[in-house]
Parts: C-alpha cells; sequence; structure tokens
C-alpha cells in the first residue's frame, strides 16, 4: 500500500531534481549576466542587486558582436539553403529512380553522416579552390558536412510521398524542373522545415571549422567571438556570460518555435525497423 | 520515362560538392599521412611508414590519445544509454508535467558545445565554482575537487558534461521507442505476475532495441569526433593528460605538422568509414520499410 503512494511521489520529485540539475547550468548564466563584476565574480546563483544591462551594451560593442552575428546568421543562412537545395534535389530523383547507380550514390552520400572531416588536408582543398580565409569557404565547408544526413531524411520523406502526383504534373506538361519547383517542394515542406532547422542550429553552433579556417577577427562568427571574449575578458563573468546569452539566445528561440520539427528530425529513422 | 523525368544532373551537384569539400579531404589525408608535410618546408617528402609508426609504436603520446578517445566513447555510449533509457521510463507515464520534464531536459542538447564548455569551466571551478560552493555549503567539502586540473578527475569531468549536454537526445530517441510498444505486452506481463525487472529485461529491452542501436550509433560517432568538450574545459590538460584524437590534430595543425595531423585524421577517417558501412547498412534498411 505504502509503495502505491510513495513511488508515484518520488518519481515527481526526482523528475523536477533531473529537471533542475539540467537547467540550473543555463539560469545560472542568465542571472550572472545582469551582476556587476564583484558580484558575477563568485558565479552563484544568487539574484543581481541591480539589473545591469549595460552588461549587453558593453558586450556588443566591445566583442564585436554585431558583425559576429551577422557573420553566424550569413554562414548558418547560406549553408542552410545551400545544403537544403542540393540535399533536395539528389534525395529526390535518388529515390524515385531507384537505378543500381543511384542507389550506391546514395549510399555514398549518407557514408557521409559517420564520416570525419580531415581539416588538415581541408585546408589544402581550400587553398586551392581560392576559399581559403573567405566567408564563401565557410557557408561551402558547413553545406558540404550538412548534406549527408539531409539527404538522409528527405530521401525518407520522398518516398512517402505518392508518386501519382509527380505523373498528373507530367500529364499538365511539366518540365522536370518546373514539376521540381511547384509540385515536389511544396509536398516536402515539413521535411524541408526539419532539415533547415537542423542545419540553421548546427551550422549557427558550429566552433570547429571557422578555428582551423578563419584568422580574420572581422569573419568570425558568434562561437569564434565568444571564446576569444572569454580568452581576453576571463576575470569578468559578467561580460562573459552576457556575451553568451547572446549567442545562445537564436538557437533556443528556434527551438522552442520549432520543437515539433526538431524532434521529429532527430527520430527520424530510430523506431522503425 | 524514368530518366527524362528523374533527370541525373538534380544529384549531381550535392555529389560534387560533398565530394570535393568532404570525401576528398579524407582521401586524400590518406596519401599525405606517408608524407613529411609541414609548414617548414615547401617540399613533401615521401617518408612511408614513419607516421604511422610513430602513433602505434608508442613512444610518442599517440597511443594514449587513442586511447582517450575510446576511453570517452565507451564511457559516454554507456552512460548517455543508460541513464536516457533511465530517464525515458521515468518520463514515459504516470508522472504529472511530462512535456514540461522532456522539455529542460532536451534543452541542453541544442545549446552549442562550445558555451556548455565555458558555462561548465566556470561551475567546475575549484575555488569560486558553483560545484563546488555547494558542497561546501551542505557540509560536503571533503567531496570537492579540483574538477578539471586534477590528473584523477579531468577526464572524468568532461565525460560527465559531455553526457550532461547529450543525455536528452538520447532519451528523446529512447521515448519515441518505448511509446511504440504496445501496452497489452504489459497488462498480459502484470496478470502472470511479472515484476519490474521481469518486464524491462523481457519485454521493454527487447521492443527497443532498434533504437538502441540507433542512440548507440549516433553516440559511437559522436564520440570518436569529440573536440569543443575537451578543447574548451581543459584543452588537453593537465599536461597531455585530457588530448583526444581531434584536439591532437588541431595541435599538430597549429604547430605545422600536418603530416603527423594527417595521419591522425586518417586513423580516424578509416575506422569511422567501416563503421559508416554499417550505419548506411542500418540506415538503408529503415528506409526501404517506409
Amino acid at each position: 500500500m505504502m509503495n502505491k503512494t510513495l513511488l508515484p511521489a518520488l518519481r515527481n520529485v526526482f523528475a523536477w531534481l533531473l529537471s533542475a540539475i539540467m537547467f540550473i547550468p543555463l539560469l545560472l548564466v542568465v542571472v550572472n549576466s545582469f551582476k556587476t563584476k564583484a558580484e558575477a565574480n563568485g558565479m552563484n546563483m544568487s539574484l543581481p542587486s541591480d539589473f545591469q544591462w549595460s552588461n549587453y551594451s558593453i558586450v556588443i560593442a566591445e566583442g564585436k558582436l554585431i558583425r559576429s552575428f551577422f557573420n553566424s546568421l550569413l554562414y548558418a543562412g547560406g549553408a542552410t539553403v545551400g545544403s537544403i537545395l542540393l540535399a533536395a534535389l539528389a534525395a529526390y530523383v535518388f529515390s524515385r529512380n531507384r537505378t543500381k547507380l543511384n542507389q550506391l550514390f546514395y549510399f555514398y552520400l549518407i557514408m557521409g553522416i559517420a564520416m570525419p572531416t580531415n581539416f588538415v588536408t581541408l585546408m589544402k582543398v581550400m587553398q586551392w579552390t581560392q576559399l581559403v580565409n573567405t566567408q564563401l569557404g565557410i557557408i561551402v565547408m558547413l553545406a558540404a558536412s550538412a548534406i549527408p544526413f539531409s539527404v538522409f531524411l528527405i530521401y525518407g520523406f520522398v518516398g512517402s510521398v505518392p508518386r501519382e502526383l509527380d505523373e498528373a504534373g507530367i500529364v499538365d506538361g511539366c518540365s522536370p524542373v518546373r514539376l521540381f519547383v511547384s509540385v515536389v517542394i511544396p509536398l516536402l515542406t515539413p521535411v524541408l522545415v526539419t532539415v533547415a532547422i537542423l542545419n540553421f542550429m548546427g551550422a549557427w553552433s558550429d566552433f570547429i571549422h571557422p578555428l582551423y579556417f578563419l584568422n580574420n577577427s572581422d569573419k568570425w562568427p558568434m562561437t569564434l567571438a565568444v571564446y576569444n571574449f572569454f580568452g581576453r575578458f576571463q576575470v569578468n563573468w559578467n561580460l562573459v556570460t552576457a556575451d553568451i546569452v547572446l549567442t545562445t539566445l537564436p538557437v533556443i528561440v528556434i527551438y522552442l518555435l520549432g520543437q515539433r520539427f526538431i524532434i521529429s528530425g532527430m527520430t527520424a529513422g530510430s523506431v522503425k525497423g | 520515362m524514368n530518366r527524362s523525368v528523374y533527370p541525373f544532373y538534380f544529384g549531381l551537384a550535392a555529389l560534387i560538392v560533398y565530394s570535393i569539400f568532404f570525401v576528398l579531404p579524407g582521401v586524400m589525408g590518406i596519401f599525405y599521412s606517408f608524407t613529411n608535410w609541414n609548414s617548414y618546408s615547401d617540399e613533401i617528402r615521401f617518408i612511408g611508414f614513419d607516421n604511422l609508426a610513430k602513433i602505434f609504436s608508442g613512444e610518442g603520446r599517440y597511443l594514449g590519445f587513442i586511447y582517450n578517445t575510446l576511453v570517452f566513447t565507451v564511457s559516454t555510449v554507456i552512460l548517455k544509454t543508460a541513464l536516457g533509457l533511465f530517464f525515458a521510463m521515468l518520463l514515459n507515464d504516470g508522472i504529472r508535467a511530462k512535456g514540461f520534464h522532456r522539455v529542460m531536459l532536451f534543452m541542453p542538447s541544442i545549446v552549442p558545445m562550445l558555451v556548455v564548455g565555458l558555462i561548465f569551466k566556470s561551475i567546475l571551478n575549484p575555488a569560486t565554482g558553483l560545484l563546488n560552493e555547494s558542497l561546501r555549503m551542505i557540509g560536503l567539502e571533503v567531496l570537492t575537487q579540483k574538477w578539471l586540473t586534477d590528473l584523477g578527475w579531468a577526464f572524468k569531468s568532461i565525460i560527465a558534461v559531455d553526457v550532461w549536454k547529450g543525455v536528452g537526445y538520447i532519451m528523446i530517441i529512447l521515448l519515441a521507442g518505448l511509446q511504440s510498444i504496445d501496452k497489452t505486452y504489459y497488462e498480459a506481463a502484470e496478470i502472470d505476475g511479472s515484476n519490474f525487472w521481469q518486464k524491462l529485461i523481457h519485454i521493454t529491452l527487447p521492443l527497443i532495441v532498434p533504437a538502441l542501436v540507433v542512440t548507440t550509433v549516433l553516440n559511437l560517432l559522436h564520440g570518436l569526433k569529440v573536440f569543443e568538450a575537451v578543447y574548451v574545459l581543459t584543452n588537453g590538460g593537465p599536461g597531455y593528460a585530457t588530448d583526444v584524437m581531434y584536439t591532437a590534430i588541431f595541435k599538430e595543425f597549429s604547430t605545422g605538422n600536418y603530416g603527423m595531423g594527417t595521419a591522425l585524421s586518417s586513423v580516424l577517417f578509416v575506422v569511422m568509414t567501416v563503421i559508416g558501412y554499417f550505419v548506411v547498412r542500418l540506415m538503408s534498411r529503415e528506409g526501404d520499410e517506409r
């Protein structure tokens, strides 16, 4: 009898405890970003005596954050659009026209999900293609590394879209390009949104590509800027945390808005089988 | 008809970009592994198996980097799977505010690893960090540690931070697996008088094997490629005690030892491409069932 009432209560308590462990580190950052330098020195959970909004304006000015923000936006946006467009085109033809050769190419593309990037030799490729230390270079690299998983997700979805709709388009005299743009793309919207959100968040969080390939601070994205800022202002945790909040806020907002799409994408293909 | 409606050139752009900027560096890397490519001279000389011999002979620290990477991978696979499954079962049903807890547990997964590293650099600070402060406050001073600088704790701390960040993601996948299990199995087992453990071992585990395979593969790939967690939290220190493959490659790259960097990278490339072959088989099997 005891077990019947105590166990559910314990489970609820444990769940709250767990949520707290996950959330406190994030809350810690937000709280400290409003403190004075002296208050934030200890990095504890005590509330700020007075909200120091000026931390944010200092960080934005000192850390060149406006510039970095738009750099991040450019890299994440560019890589997302590029990878989706290329992946959707490839996934569509490889899924619809399953010849031996196309299957092989599909396998070749999704092998990339497991492959690690060799950044050392990637540098050589970037030099050959004149893309080293350029913004276009970062976009291309991020797009290329996002292609495998994007193709995998879109390919799975194309299989669930009835072929009859393509045929209706053909009967109406659509060219292949027209068919893809006006018939197929609208049908793929759900999966394209999922892939877009995942790729955008991935590219926004990327740190290693700019670390290897950008030496000009004017081109740094938020992640590299915040890391560098941490190096320069390590004792000013109030400023570092404000910088962290500004770097993380976009992905948190996207997560809360697009939760449904993110989870469907991340769990895709994992429960069937 | 297929050929004209679904033209091959649609797939060409993806194949070209992916091949040049993703596959080519990996394949080139194998070739450059056999050279003394470095930043001090323009001439690249073929030196045979020297780099690989150096890695595997154990005279340098290289075997330690491989060992660390493996320890990190195996530990995170086990911890994330066990904890993820436990949390998923906890939040599956019979609990209030399920949705809220799921959002909370998943939240760290979307925060950039770099940011997580910086946050925990503060939390794990021995003098002022939240963890040691809290331990002191509740009278557990004996448990305080120099989390990131103590030889015995640094690597464990990195593993713990990575588990903290990644466990929610694994939980979400396993939760989806749990929800696909037909409730009648449990009802039948209860009528037969099964206890919790019998139900777990004979019903739950066998039925979520597909989800467990996927989470294991994801954790495996993530673990072998770990970089930011180590780079930000300890940068390989104390000494080289916590260096893994990707941080070692970055150090070789920064010091101009490109040949050695690419040799290390190629070891990873070959191992992971073999894993990739099995991943592809796994994923294409699921794709066909749709």
